[in-house]
């Protein structure tokens, strides 16, 4: 429950939510919005990066968490692996399982061939779970997928790869298709028309959405139709780094069991990096919406293959992580509590912006209020605003809360807030990777035969910002592309020859001559949070 | 100092900060999880976990990651549940009342103990959502058991032998494909896609220089 310091401020909440409903609050100017962030979202704070030493992108700029794991030790260093030994042999490698690894692996089955997926955790821990408010698709009649994409692309800063921005809209209405003829539960009128809402940045209502659980729903669905197909899933299992042939391409994975240590080596004509995102890094020292195995695995192992990287200095702080009570900080606060209506609202009971300017205006204007502005609610962990949730049922009756974000009134129900009551205190948290591996339009790597990327491991999707419900749709979209093309491919590769670690051999040597020191081990597999004893 | 309570993991005694999760009792205690712990949000059914309080005689199940710690509490997590899963080709089953008798006759077993909704973590109706798939009410099933994050917990009670979380899955997938009316909209915007409609606008739309399409962007139109 709240303290009596934040139940006074939600008093002032009270007193002013019914002349703020209906209220035309103004949206910011180009002009506007671009100061703001500069000056306050967390890319712009240079403290937070460093310049990249070595491999394909040396000389750029990179989260310093991530340069130090882009520059660490290889798991595989000093280890004595006879990579002859082959223990699983496929025609597609999946590394991942996720969203989009789960539809890879459902399309190259589907094509025929013979897939396997590895998971460092259980198919379906993953980011796509959490994916509570909905997936973006322009298929209602005032809306077309030029439209999709200027809002994409202007939600981006206009620094999004074309031909994937373009695949992403033009391929949107037939992924949610597939999605829906697979059994997914979206939420529709009784005539089967799909019930769809803005999100941030959206000219559209496009917003299509399965509860608060939209990404489970996707999920479970997937993994169900993984399990029905019986594409063989090791789970537990990570892979610690790519094996190449040699031409140098990309040739298959060592693996790692998570429990036991054992190592397998796994053989396939073309490999899948579907690895997910990079919460867990926790970046500038914010919490995470993620799911524990967040640690920009992927970036990681392909970076010492050689694949470059696109825009991985631009992370997605979501504007609205919880921010009180403690046990769930930085938990997401689905966007779609504001698609319904909710403001943002500050100490004085102010609501001091549009509750749909896109992530990164809404992060860093929450920043500003609670920053220098001064007009924060104090939280134990720091700062928050009111997202004043009541406000919803005013405007959409009694009932809409449990029937349209069940989740939310779960979550926050289970530490006595009762969110129809009283606002919830939310604060940003870090969200998305909109960076990662680069990829073309096939979903390969621009510079590494046989190997492809998927879902939230690429970059160059969403530009420098994504607007929400793109990301469920992109990891369908790619994920399927991924799997049709991958599986295409591994009908023309021939079984590889000799595997071979050279690419980090020769990554060492690059590390050496940069004069790179360091007694850490990447990938990163899991963050730690265990306390450390005496 | 902050004040502390008395925690037994797997039955063994440690001292935790109050407030904390049992998820981050475990990692206060030196755990380093591997298995039951997944999204750490109440989303994935990872760290499904069975306790008691000392002097209470009732087994409570709940999420590791959405419970907080108390003093005495006695703590077992339960990561892994040997469901049964029955394979399908969704294409080729249909929402009739044979379906469910042919893959998970177990259901008809039900013997009304209601022990799988007093042990649901997401405190769902599952007795009652098994109820509706025995008479094939497959859209009220959906419903029911829709925000199940299949963490098995109510299975592991069930002395019938039930995969409650599986009969849910089938009964969404059957409603979502089959009950609910298909969308007319995006079945005729794929056909227009197919079609190549929209290929020539886009392309000349993407040829646009920037300084067009920012002009665009910031002076379009926003649906009310």
């Amino acid at each position: 429950m709240y303290t009596p310091e934040m139940f006074e401020s939600i008093r002032k909440v009270e007193a002013t939510r019914e002349s703020r409903i209906g209220a035309d609050l103004r949206r910011m100017t180009a002009e506007e919005k671009t100061n703001l962030l500069n000056e306050y979202h967390p890319d712009y704070r240079a403290a937070g990066f460093t310049t990249l030493k070595i491999g394909p992108n040396k000389g750029e700029k990179a989260p310093v968490e991530l340069a130090a794991l882009l520059e660490a030790n290889s798991r595989v260093k000093d280890l004595d692996i006879d990579l002859n030994q082959i223990d699983y042999d496929a025609d597609v490698l999946v590394i991942g399982g996720g969203g989009s690894g789960s539809s890879t692996a459902i399309m190259a089955h589907e094509n025929g061939v013979n897939v396997m997926m590895v998971t460092k955790l259980r198919i379906g821990d993953a980011n796509t779970m959490m994916a509570e408010g909905g997936i973006q698709a322009a298929d209602k009649p005032n809306d077309s997928p030029l439209i999709h994409y200027l809002d994409a692309f202007g939600g981006g800063h206009f620094a999004a790869q074309p031909d994937l921005l373009r695949k992403l809209v033009m391929d949107g209405p037939g992924a949610v298709k597939w999605l829906n003829e697979l059994g997914v539960l979206f939420d529709k009128e009784k005539d089967g028309t799909m019930i769809t809402t803005h999100g941030g940045g959206t000219s559209r209502k496009r917003m299509h959405a399965a509860a608060d659980y939209s990404g489970a729903d996707i999920m479970r669905t997937l993994r169900d139709e993984v399990f029905n197909r019986k594409i063989p899933v090791v789970d537990f299992t990570a892979a610690i780094e790519l094996l190449l042939d040699d031409q140098g391409n990309a040739a298959g994975a060592l693996l790692q069991n998570m429990e036991t240590g054992e190592h397998f080596v796994a053989r396939a004509k073309t490999v899948v990096i579907a690895t997910g995102g990079a919460g867990r890094m926790h970046y500038q020292g914010f919490p995470t919406s993620n799911h524990y195995g967040a640690t920009a695995d992927g970036l990681i192992l392909g970076y010492r293959a050689g694949a470059k990287l696109l825009y991985q200095d631009t992370l997605q702080y979501h504007p609205t992580g919880v921010a009180y009570p403690a046990q769930i900080f930085g938990a997401l606060v689905t966007e779609k509590v504001r698609s319904l209506g909710a403001q943002l609202v500050n100490v004085d009971g102010i609501a001091f912006m549009n509750p749909l300017e896109t992530r990164d205006v809404s992060a860093s204007s929450v920043i500003r209020e609670c920053s220098t502005r001064g007009k924060g609610i104090k939280t134990p962990e720091g700062w928050g605003v009111w997202l004043d949730s009541p406000m919803i049922e005013v405007i959409l009756g009694k009932g809409a809360i449990e029937k349209r974000i069940p989740a939310m009134l779960r979550m926050y129900g289970k530490y006595d807030i009762d969110i129809r009551e009283v606002p919830m205190l939310i604060y940003p948290t870090l969200h998305y990777q909109n960076g990662g591996l680069q990829i073309r339009a096939d979903g390969r790597t621009t510079n590494i035969n046989n190997l492809y990327v998927a879902g939230e491991a690429v970059g160059g999707i969403h530009g420098r910002n994504r607007l929400m419900g793109n990301s469920l749709l992109d990891i369908i979209v790619f994920g399927r592309n991924a799997g049709r093309n991958a599986s295409e491919a591994s009908k023309h590769v021939p079984t590889p020859g000799r595997l071979n670690f050279k690419h980090v051999e020769k990554y060492d040597k690059e590390r050496e001559a940069a004069g790179i020191k360091s007694d850490i081990y990447s990938p990163k597999l899991l963050p730690e949070y265990a306390r450390k004893g005496r | 100092m902050k004040e502390m309570v008395r925690v037994f993991l797997y039955g063994k005694k440690y001292e935790v900060p109050a407030g904390l999760t049992i998820m981050e009792a475990l990692e206060y205690a030196g755990y380093k999880l591997v298995r039951g712990c997944g999204c750490r949000n109440g989303f994935c059914g990872a760290c499904a976990t069975i306790y008691r309080i000392e002097g209470d005689r009732e087994l409570k199940a709940c999420l590791a990651c959405q419970t907080t710690v108390a003093d005495r509490m006695y703590v077992a997590t339960l990561p892994f549940f040997p469901l049964i899963k029955e394979i399908y080709d969704i294409e080729e089953i249909k929402p009739t009342e044979q379906i469910m008798m042919q893959l998970y006759p177990e259901i008809y077993k039900c013997v009304g103990c209601n022990a799988c909704t007093k042990a649901c973590t997401q405190e769902l109706r599952v007795m009652q959502y098994i109820a509706y798939a025995q008479r094939a009410e497959y859209e009220k099933c959906a419903a029911e058991s829709f925000d199940c994050i299949m963490c098995g917990v109510c299975s592991s009670r069930c002395p019938a032998g039930i995969s409650h979380p599986q009969v849910g899955v089938l009964a969404r997938r059957l409603t979502g494909k089959y009950l609910v009316s298909p969308a007319d909209h995006l079945i005729n915007r794929v056909r227009e896609i197919e079609n190549g409609e929209y290929d020539g606008p886009i392309d000349e739309f993407m040829q646009k220089p920037v300084e067009e399409l920012k002009d665009l962007y910031n002076h379009r139109e926003i649906e009310a």
